[in-house]
C-alpha cells in the first residue's frame, strides 16, 4: 500500500491545500470526478471540524494520514484540540455547538453520506482522529455482478 | 470566491464562482449581505451556482444564513444551476426543501 502524511498548522487557507493534496494522492487509483469530489468533500469537512471546533480561537497542528491500495483510499484525519463532549450528538444531523457563526451541523453526515467507510474517535481534552475509506468503481463492481 | 449581481425586473440574481468553503465564506458572507440589503425592495433573490467548483456543509450554513436574512424582507430565494458535485450536498442536505431549485 502506498502511503503519504501531512501535517500543518490549523489555519482555513490550508482547508484548500489538503482536500486537493489527497485528490492528487488519489489519482493513481483512477477515480471518477464524481467520486474525486466526494473525497475532497469528506477532507474539507474533517478538516474544517479540526479548525473551527478542535482548535477554535487557538492554533495547533492537523495531521492526515492517507493510503492507497486495492482501489480503496484510507484517510486519517487528526487533532490534538479540545475534543468532541458528546459524540452521539455531534453525528446527528443539524446539530452544531456554533448556531451562531452558521454552520449547518451537516459534516459528519456529509462524511458518512459520501465515504464507504467512516468512523470517530474523540477525548476530551486530547483531540479528535475521523477515519474514513473510499472504495473507488463501486458502481462498476455492480454492474459486474 | 467571486460574486457578480445583476438586478433584473423583481429579481435579484447573484453569480457565485470559486471555492465555496470556511475560509472564503466570510468574505462572501459580507459582500452577500450588502447586496441584499441594498435591494431589499425586490421579491425574488436568485442564487446562480454554475460557477461554483467546490461546496461543503459550509456553503449549506452560508445559503440557509441568507434565506433567513431573504425572509426578514420577505424576499423568495431560489437556487440556480449547481453542478452535480454541489448538487449533491445540497440534496443531502434537504437544502431544497427550504429553497427550491429553479
Amino acid at each position: 500500500m502506498n502511503k503519504m502524511s501531512l501535517s500543518f498548522l490549523s489555519r482555513p487557507e490550508n482547508e484548500v491545500f489538503a482536500r486537493n493534496a489527497v485528490a492528487a494522492f488519489a489519482l493513481p487509483l483512477n477515480p471518477t470526478l464524481s467520486e474525486l469530489s466526494d473525497v475532497k468533500t469528506a477532507v474539507s469537512e474533517a478538516v474544517t471540524n479540526a479548525i473551527v471546533h478542535g482548535y477554535g480561537e487557538t492554533e495547533g497542528w492537523i495531521k492526515v494520514d492517507c493510503g492507497i491500495g486495492d482501489g480503496t483510499i484510507h484517510i486519517t484525519v487528526s487533532d490534538s484540540g479540545k475534543g468532541i463532549e458528546d459524540l452521539s450528538q455531534a453525528l446527528t444531523p443539524f446539530f452544531t455547538t456554533l448556531p451562531q457563526e452558521e454552520h449547518s451541523g451537516m459534516g459528519f453526515t456529509i462524511m458518512q453520506t459520501f465515504m464507504s467507510s467512516f468512523s470517530v474517535r474523540s477525548q476530551k481534552g486530547e483531540g479528535t482522529e475521523v477515519t474514513m475509506s473510499k472504495h473507488f468503481g463501486a458502481r462498476a463492481d455492480e454492474d459486474a455482478r | 470566491m467571486k460574486l457578480l449581481c445583476c438586478p433584473k425586473g423583481d429579481s435579484l440574481y447573484l453569480y457565485l464562482s470559486g471555492e465555496l468553503d470556511d475560509c472564503s465564506v466570510s468574505r462572501l458572507r459580507a459582500e452577500t449581505d450588502a447586496l441584499i440589503d441594498e435591494h431589499a425592495g425586490l421579491s425574488r433573490a436568485i442564487f446562480n451556482l454554475a460557477g461554483v467548483r467546490f461546496m461543503d456543509s459550509t456553503g449549506i450554513g452560508f445559503l440557509i444564513g441568507r434565506y433567513k436574512k431573504l425572509k426578514q424582507y420577505g424576499i423568495a430565494m431560489f437556487l440556480e444551476n449547481p453542478d452535480s458535485c454541489a448538487d449533491k450536498v445540497l440534496l443531502v442536505s434537504g437544502v431544497y426543501s427550504l429553497i427550491p431549485k429553479v
